[in-house]
């Protein structure tokens, strides 16, 4: 890549104000850096990506209201993780947590386990038994 | 209080926080040659492991190794410290910058404040160097940023500590001792000997093998998964070829330019003209990249177009496999 050609796109990196690195060389073929604002090409394998979430998200949702799924769930697609990350954060057993999805064994949890989920996701006990809030 | 760090902005965060903390020690050593020296080069598919609901393919190697094979090579001796308790970490931490001594730290990313939101996702192999502390903030280089920035003691905590694969349990290094002379020459034959190890490596997953792994992976999946599958594991390639930290070209551009400023060191015109040659494979790889958003941009796509950025991947796998042979031996 020549220094010139170092693509200044727009992208998302714009809203924390930062240019990101990259190496390229210059006229007389010597390595040099340049800052680069973003490539197409990857704002949209990053848009997607957001959007495929967001869509985690919504699905997650939908389910809880349907009483499929516990809010438990819900809020871990909102926190981009998946079962392995949230049983590392609580400190359960990946077995159990998906038991914890279930509404019926969701509505038994104690105020402990339930402060637990709360306090990884950085919410009230409330918000995390009342998503519609 | 404020230790005299001078922050320079890197592409990977890895190569860049050992730059850093050498140039601070008065060792002037590029961000390239810590990446060369350290094999930093790689092409890995993590089979079974998936990353974001995709395959996970890496470009470079893994978290940690860069650092650990440049101190070995180079002779420079790294403390590190691991923690099981967020105090302990955090008067550890105190102790060092009152002594003058600016640490790399290993952090986590999704709690990082700094980075935009779109950016924050759970990956836990970050680096930066915390030189001071004011009014309760710690002052941080990160060196994938342009300048410096500063977190409260919650969130250098939170990110310390942050859990999942690779948590880094708080982990600190900082160099303790230099060789007397840095030399680099030995060093750099060792870095590059690594990686063409590594390149041709007879394991169908790694080095030239592993591209045209994917390749055959990414034939199958419209068929197997379906386009809005497909569509989705192509662009998590993408970005790990692309995504901030790479320099661009999934890590080949900053190989051709270690091996640019090695073949001066050493006077080897053979890895001059290499790196040009690596600067050439760059290129085709970013031609796979914005062919590939081609077809995930329209999130329609005929399973020709599939076998078409498959073919790109056989082809800069044939190349790569002639180029590493080349490096072999060129030192």
């Amino acid at each position: 890549m020549k220094k010139k050609e170092v693509p200044q796109d727009k992208s998302n990196l714009e809203s924390a104000n930062f240019r990101e690195l990259c190496y390229a060389v210059d006229e007389n073929g010597e390595y040099t850096t340049e800052n680069s604002t973003g490539w197409e090409p990857k704002t949209v394998a990053l848009n997607n990506a957001i959007d495929d979430i967001n869509e985690r998200i919504d699905e997650a949702k939908a389910r809880v209201m349907k009483g499929e799924t516990s809010p438990i769930e819900y809020y871990m697609e909102l926190h981009k993780m998946d079962v392995g990350i949230l049983a590392s954060y609580v400190g359960f057993w990946q077995w159990k947590v998906k038991r914890h999805f279930k509404p019926s064994t969701f509505k038994k949890l104690n105020s402990k386990t339930l402060n637990k989920y709360a306090e990884v996701f950085e919410i009230s006990v409330e918000e995390l038994q009342n998503i519609s809030k | 209080m404020e230790i005299n760090f001078t922050h320079h902005q890197s592409a990977h965060c890895e190569n860049g926080v050992v730059s850093n903390l050498m140039k601070h020690n008065g060792f002037s050593v590029s961000e390239p040659m810590v990446f060369g020296i350290g094999s930093g080069l790689l092409f890995c598919y993590i089979p079974l492991l998936k990353v974001n609901h995709a395959p996970v393919i890496t470009y470079r190697a893994m978290p940690g190794h860069i650092f650990k094979k440049f101190a070995k090579r180079t002779g420079v001796k790294m403390k590190r410290e691991k923690f099981s308790n967020p105090k302990d970490a955090k008067t550890r931490l105190d102790e060092n910058l009152e002594k003058n001594n600016p640490v790399g730290l290993q952090v986590g990313i999704y709690n990082l404040v700094y980075f935009p939101d779109e950016y924050r996702f759970h990956f836990n192999a970050h680096n930066m160097v915390v030189y001071g502390k004011q009014d309760n903030r710690y002052l941080i280089s990160d060196p994938v940023m342009e300048n410096v920035t500063s977190l409260s003691e919650k969130e250098l905590e939170k990110v310390r500590f942050a859990k999942g694969a690779f948590a880094p349990k708080g982990h600190m290094y900082y160099p303790i001792s230099f060789p007397e002379k840095l030399e680099l020459e030995k060093a750099i034959v060792k870095g590059i000997k690594d990686t063409c190890k590594a390149m041709l490596a007879p394991v169908s997953f790694v080095g030239v093998k592993g591209i045209h792994k994917i390749a055959g992976l990414i034939r199958k999946w419209p068929k197997k998964k379906g386009i809005k599958t497909a569509n989705h594991y192509l662009g998590q390639v993408v970005r790990m070829q692309e995504e901030i930290g790479t320099g661009g070209g999934g890590f080949r551009y900053i190989y051709a330019a270690f091996l640019q400023e090695s073949g001066k060191l050493l006077g080897n015109e053979k890895l001059i003209e290499l790196s040009k040659e690596m600067t050439e494979i760059g290129d085709l790889w970013r031609d796979f990249a914005l062919e590939a958003s081609r077809i995930y941009k329209n999130r329609s796509a005929q399973t020709d177009s599939y076998n078409k950025v498959a073919d790109q991947l056989d082809h800069i796998a044939d190349l790569e496999k002639v180029f590493f042979k080349k490096l072999k031996k060129a030192i």
